[in-house]
């Protein structure tokens, strides 16, 4: 009911809902992808690099591939990388610190020495030297992303469960002979749920813009997957004579990326009463 | 103060003993044979046999990492596998590169972004309040692999105005310190935005406007002043963002940092240079952690005493 309840409020601010139409839109261009007047891996050489026209509204690449098919299967990839980063680190994360928080002792010690090592490592930088490691490949990143994906969840997760614990209903129902399995999924996580889904929400942001990352410094998705990375990473070595290379793929992964932000913001004021008084 | 700097330096041993040995193991514990990878398909198990010995890799796990320890204190952290130079003074040619592009970077993000994030406070709820944070989530949401190459086509290409690559003078320096400060500013304007706004709720500046001080004194002798706390917080935690943004932009514009070191060193599957690029880094985010708390604990006596 109120989570509910902030979701409205969250949604009305301006903001929040032009996030979710950004969103909305590049779902539908990840939905549209198999329907593209042309195959994302198709080439067209006597093409190659051909600027914007009616028949190709993107041009074509340095290997005469249709540029707006590869974006719009490009949409697939982010949401793909998105969604999964997002759900396992989430829940990996909300289970260790959830658990860490309620049972603290030793096993709260392990947790919280694990997330400080690898909190030590700035943003990406694991990630690289994970997938460095491995090889690259798009697999690999969704495996690196989700070993350093889950921390945040981890801490926030153990510091709002910490805060439950002593909260008077969750006594209350411990008094009343409640077993921890119930306490902890009908009373002490969902006390942590907005916190999580604020998290998500700039989560999805993060790993997409991560994964374009790793892919543009030639650690993702391999060619010729057309992730909007691998495309930035071609584009590059084509700013010269095919500026539109860098420029479509770019405006996808900044306006997606933007629209998960702003969304992530408007959800944010709207469950944390401190961050609304600002 | 002395106690406080003694406790925090003592906290920071496990941490640092913890990344090497994740950065250790994420070397030597992963399926496959790096030797294999390195020498590539063709190589015969004699060659193969030949680097591993070389490089140490057939003694037993424990010796190799009481090894790596013992060299890590030292500041040995091997030799390259392709230059045969020692990756210690490999590593400390090129840091000067990406300490300068860094210093550069935040100098850019303190300019653009301090005076943002106060006039956006000052007029909050006005336009000027509204355009800064839209400028702000721009800056956030734009990556800086998008953001160097957009600028190296219209400054460098287009306008012809500054070199596209490599390190010279202070011309090559603009686009690179631009691609790597815009993200950093526009998380710290809205930091400071924030802060100040928290700040002029206050009742001490209340009664300084009571008292007859003016508006902009309010703002910026008053307010701004005990903002700086989270201000200088956010900053430090930053400096992660910009040593990882910084492999980005050296690998864009060829600067010859450490960042772009790493990035060639996987390239050429050189494993001991990787390592050592990898522990440079986190060491050096762990020592600005650092300075940030001995900071904070500096400009807020509280903070010692918790």
């Amino acid at each position: 009911m109120e989570a509910r309840k902030g979701l409205r409020e969250a949604l009305s601010t301006p903001i929040a809902a032009f996030g979710l139409v950004i969103i909305g839109l590049a779902a539908l261009a990840a939905l549209a992808a198999p329907f593209a007047p042309y195959s994302p891996t198709a080439q067209d050489l006597a093409l190659r690099l051909a600027g914007p026209s009616w028949r190709h509204p993107f041009g074509l690449d340095e290997l005469g591939r249709d540029v707006f098919s590869r974006v719009l299967a490009g949409a697939q990839i982010s949401f793909l990388v998105g969604v999964v980063v997002v759900s396992v680190s989430a829940v990996v994360g909300t289970l260790l610190g959830g658990l860490a928080g309620y049972f603290g002792g030793w096993f709260d010690e392990l947790v919280s020495r694990i997330v400080d090592v690898l909190l030590a490592f700035p943003g990406l930088l694991l990630a690289i030297a994970l997938v460095a490691v491995l090889g690259p490949s798009l697999m690999n990143v969704l495996l690196a992303l989700s070993v350093i994906g889950w921390v945040g969840y981890a801490r926030l997760v153990r510091g709002q469960v910490l805060k439950a614990r002593e909260i008077d209903f969750v006594q209350a129902a411990r008094a009343l002979g409640a077993g921890t399995p119930r306490i902890m999924l009908h009373h002490v996580l969902p006390t942590a749920m907005p916190v999580v889904v604020v998290q998500a929400t700039l989560g999805m942001a993060g790993a997409i813009l991560s994964e374009a990352a790793l892919s543009f410094l030639g650690l993702g998705a391999q060619p010729p997957t057309p992730s909007w990375g691998t495309m930035l990473n071609g584009g590059v070595s084509h700013l010269l004579d095919a500026p539109h290379l860098t420029i479509f793929p770019g405006v996808a992964i900044a306006l997606l990326v933007l629209g998960f932000n702003f969304l992530g913001d408007g959800l944010r004021d709207a469950t944390d009463p401190k961050s609304l008084q600002t | 103060m002395g106690s406080y700097i003694l406790r925090r330096l003592l906290l920071t041993i496990p941490v640092l003993l913890g990344v090497a040995t994740l950065v250790f193991a994420l070397i030597h514990l992963v399926p496959g044979d790096p030797v294999q990878a390195m020498l590539g398909e063709g190589a015969t198990p004699a060659d193969v046999a030949e680097l591993r010995t070389k490089l140490g890799l057939d003694r037993p796990l424990y010796v190799q990492y009481e090894s790596f320890l013992v060299g890590l204190v030292h500041g040995d952290l091997g030799t390259s596998i392709r230059t045969n130079e020692p990756v210690t003074q490999a590593i400390a040619e090129r840091v000067p590169a990406t300490v300068e592009l860094a210093f550069a970077s935040m100098c850019v993000a303190v300019l653009i972004a301090i005076p943002l994030g106060v006039l956006a406070a000052a007029w909050r709820g006005t336009g000027i309040d509204y355009g800064a944070t839209t400028l702000a989530l721009l800056g956030i949401s734009i990556p800086n692999f998008w953001l160097g190459p957009l600028l190296a086509i219209v400054f460098s290409i287009e306008l012809g105005w500054l070199p596209v690559s490599g390190r010279g003078g202070l011309a090559h320096l603009v686009l690179p310190a631009i691609t790597l400060g815009a993200p950093l500013a526009a998380v710290l304007a809205r930091m400071t935005r924030a802060s100040v706004v928290e700040e002029l709720r206050e009742l001490y500046v209340l009664a300084a406007r009571a008292k007859g001080v003016s508006r902009t004194r309010a703002v910026l002798h008053h307010a701004f002043r005990n903002s700086l706390i989270p201000i200088v917080t956010i900053f430090g935690l930053q400096f992660g963002a910009v040593l990882t943004g910084a492999v980005i932009t050296e690998t864009i514009f060829a600067w010859p940092g450490v960042g772009r070191l790493l990035i060639q060193a996987i390239d050429f599957r050189d494993y001991p240079l990787v390592q050592g690029c990898i522990l440079l880094i986190a060491f050096a985010y762990v020592g600005a952690n650092l300075l940030t708390d001995l900071t904070y604990g500096w400009l807020d006596p509280r903070i010692r005493y918790n």
